[in-house]
């Protein structure tokens, strides 16, 4: 399945691990939330990075307190139709400083790229390659936007405004 | 009226222009009808029971004359040449070809019409008092507020994947003509004692096959504040409300469940949170938004004018001014409703050709401007009283002067079996045949009487608030319709009661007829409503008299 991240399709550096497949070693490795919570401290503490998968039905309140050492926190849409993700993913990013990447997992269709990338995810795993290969050209199909949100990008207010005071100004 | 800026041209363009692309996608194969039918549906497209239905949004119920010649445009261009007002302040095209739905969606464009967001699991066209901004007694115009709230759900990038649709309305009379209370959030424009502007807060108001009356959950929210109290209760409502069963899914039944004290508390903490954030709305934003809408330059006119008292004479003239037209703020100025039911005819249809004509009416009587209401019915919000003889004579020519506004001929109904897939039975029918068993004169004797007709139990046609509620089942194979009465959709908006077993499609019009008759002879002076009759009396004496001979 294509990763896409920064625009681009890349390899996953990241091996999904089942829950009953044996901790390696070394090298990065996305787990489960249950499987995350049986022992957070010793996945953490291991030398590699760790990713964490989250279920959309789980607050994200429980994973606050390791964020700092999690490479990835990837959110699960189990329908394109189910948009319980955008909200996890924003309080992630605008209200606990969630910086690592932010990926989005499941059903996402090419039509949900930018709102997506709206809410603050920056890695894709899209079921489509034809999807994936038009990633570039669909994320920028608005350039402009009511909602003041995570990507920080201008709302329309904003630029109104700023609009309004260089009237003013000159 | 609200003028667009760039950043909304902008955004509706390239609406147009992905809405081209998916379409494309479509007739390429390269999506599923499963993917294809959400990405359609957030654009107003229904697959019905004959071909594709296009739903195209009025917000606040405000259009343009050149907007309304637009809409004929499409309806004569594109589909056949008429198109139905809803109970929703939309317009819907029955008939249009998929390969066509871009070029009409970018011929609305160019004039600031879209089509955003009249379905799908979001935020649903913003709809207001279609007399917001003339009403004598507004606190202020709730349009300004309902365009920063559509600004606000356009392509929100959270809130457009809810567990099922979600829909605002707005008002700032005491009277309701927005019917806020059976919206997911109904918002009353208010202010505090310290004459600060903000909003009563209803949550949880719905029809569908579970109807509730919305809850106040907060009686002030400073309009600074709304959008953020929104925003927390949108946030609950997607993380929480319900996905198993899609007849469970409204926020209707989460604040149920819940029960309000709870659903308050899991807002209130939310709000706590973002209050003071980004969505804060500074007076600078909303004056941005202020100084887009432009207002009529009124003349200082008399509200007596001599044209008025001479055409009084003539009685087709009179039975339409005490009926169609209703006092504006502005001396000397009237709000006119145009009847879209006149007799045997689809309630809410106007043609194209009546359209264009009450566009050039609108610019030549009222300053451009025409108000689409939730009864299916059109306004035009600034008509000087010295001109009503002659714009009654205009109106009536193309037959949208029908004197029965709020009469039981004034029927709100869905399009039901005759469009919708989901219909159980036809509801255009037993409107037109009811508008032929009472004659106008009938109608005013009976007074103020709203009948609403829906075709399934998904209520479109506001069943459970018709003073008389038709509500079309199917039982082997044949076409039922249960009665209810007592129900309203406005300040005292209350779900009407079932009278009894569901009658035959035939039967119909005759029980309606049984249950007037009924308030006829029970009303104690001949201006108590029919709605107050039915409060005082309860439902027994009208389900006597219906099934007494059934």
């Amino acid at each position: 399945m294509p990763l896409v991240k920064n625009a681009t399709t890349i390899a996953d550096p990241f091996v999904h691990l089942a829950d009953d497949a044996e901790l390696p070693l070394d090298g990065a490795v996305l787990v489960s939330a249950a499987r995350f919570l049986q022992d957070p401290e010793a996945l953490i503490g291991r030398n590699s990075p760790l990713g964490v998968i989250w279920p959309n039905n789980r607050p994200v309140d429980d994973l606050v307190p390791y964020l700092d050492r999690l490479a990835v926190v990837a959110l699960v849409y189990p329908s394109f139709r189910d948009g319980r993700a955008h909200s996890q993913a924003r309080l992630l990013r605008e209200r606990h400083g969630y910086r690592g990447e932010l990926r989005a997992t499941g059903q996402i269709l090419r039509d949900q790229f930018v709102f997506l990338l709206r809410n603050g995810f920056d890695a894709f795993e899209v079921k489509k390659d034809a999807d994936a290969a038009a990633f570039a050209a669909t994320a920028k199909r608005y350039s402009v936007f009511y909602q003041p949100s995570s990507d920080g990008r201008l709302s329309a207010w904003q630029r109104r405004l700023q609009a309004r005071h260089s009237e003013s100004a000159s | 009226m609200y003028a667009y800026d760039e950043i909304d041209r902008t955004l509706i363009n390239e609406r147009v222009a992905e809405f081209r692309d998916q379409v494309q996608r479509r007739l390429a194969g390269e999506i599923t009808e499963d993917e294809f039918k959400m990405l359609r549906l957030m654009n107003g497209v229904y697959l019905q029971l004959h071909a594709y239905m296009f739903r195209v949004a009025i917000p606040y119920g405000t259009l343009s004359a050149d907007q309304l010649r637009k809409l004929a445009h499409v309806a004569r261009k594109y589909d056949r040449g008429y198109g139905h007002f809803t109970t929703r302040q939309n317009i819907q095209f029955n008939w249009i070809a998929l390969a066509d739905l871009p070029d009409a969606l970018a011929d609305l464009a160019e004039v600031g019409i879209h089509a955003m967001q009249t379905s799908g699991n979001c935020t649903r066209n913003i709809t207001a008092d279609q007399w917001a901004g003339v009403a004598p007694g507004e606190i202020e115009d709730p349009r300004i507020w309902a365009e920063i709230m559509r600004q606000y759900t356009t392509l929100h990038p959270e809130f457009s994947f809810l567990p099922r649709k979600f829909k605002f309305a707005i008002t700032a009379s005491d009277h309701d003509r927005a019917a806020i209370k059976i919206h997911d959030i109904g918002l009353r424009l208010r202010q505090n004692d310290a004459g600060v502007t903000g909003f009563e807060v209803l949550v949880g108001g719905g029809l569908g096959r579970t109807p509730f009356i919305g809850k106040v959950i907060k009686p002030f929210v400073p309009g600074r504040d709304i959008l953020s109290y929104v925003e927390a209760i949108l946030r609950v409502y997607n993380q929480y409300g319900r996905r198993d069963n899609i007849y469970k899914a409204r926020i209707k039944i989460l604040v149920h469940e819940l029960g309000l004290e709870k659903f308050r508390d899991e807002v209130e903490e939310e709000f706590l949170q973002i209050g003071d954030g980004p969505l804060t709305l500074d007076d600078a934003m909303i004056e941005e938004i202020r100084s887009r809408f432009t207002y009529p330059a009124y003349a200082k006119l008399s509200d007596n004018p001599e044209e008025l008292t001479k055409a009084s004479a003539d009685p087709g003239f009179a039975a339409w001014l005490a009926n169609s037209v209703a006092p504006h703020k502005q001396q000397g100025y009237a709000i006119v409703t145009l009847s879209l039911k006149p007799v045997g005819a689809p309630p809410g249809d106007a043609t194209a050709e009546q359209m264009d004509a009450i566009a050039d009416l609108a610019d030549r009587y009222s300053f451009g401007e025409i108000r689409v209401g939730h009864e299916q019915n059109l306004a035009l919000p600034h008509v000087a009283k010295r001109d009503l003889p002659a714009l009654w004579q205009a109106l009536d020519r193309i037959g949208v002067a029908t004197p029965n506004v709020n009469l039981i001929t004034d029927i709100i109904a869905c399009p039901g079996l005759d469009y919708c897939s989901l219909a159980n039975a036809r509801s255009i029918p037993i409107a037109q045949e009811l508008t032929r068993r009472f004659s106008n004169e009938t109608a005013n004797l009976i007074g103020r009487l709203h009948i609403n007709i829906s075709g399934c139990i998904n209520a479109c046609g506001h069943h459970h608030v018709g003073h008389i509620g038709i509500l079309g089942v199917e039982k082997n194979d044949e076409e039922f319709y249960q009665i209810t009465i007592g129900g309203r959709a406005d300040e005292g908006a209350v779900v009407g009661t079932l009278i009894g077993p569901a009658v035959p499609y035939d039967d119909v019009a005759n029980v309606v007829e049984d249950i007037v008759e009924a308030y006829l002879a029970l009303r104690q002076r001949p201006d108590e409503l029919f709605i107050d009759a039915v409060k005082r009396l309860g439902v027994e004496p009208f389900k006597e008299r219906v099934y007494a001979t059934r």
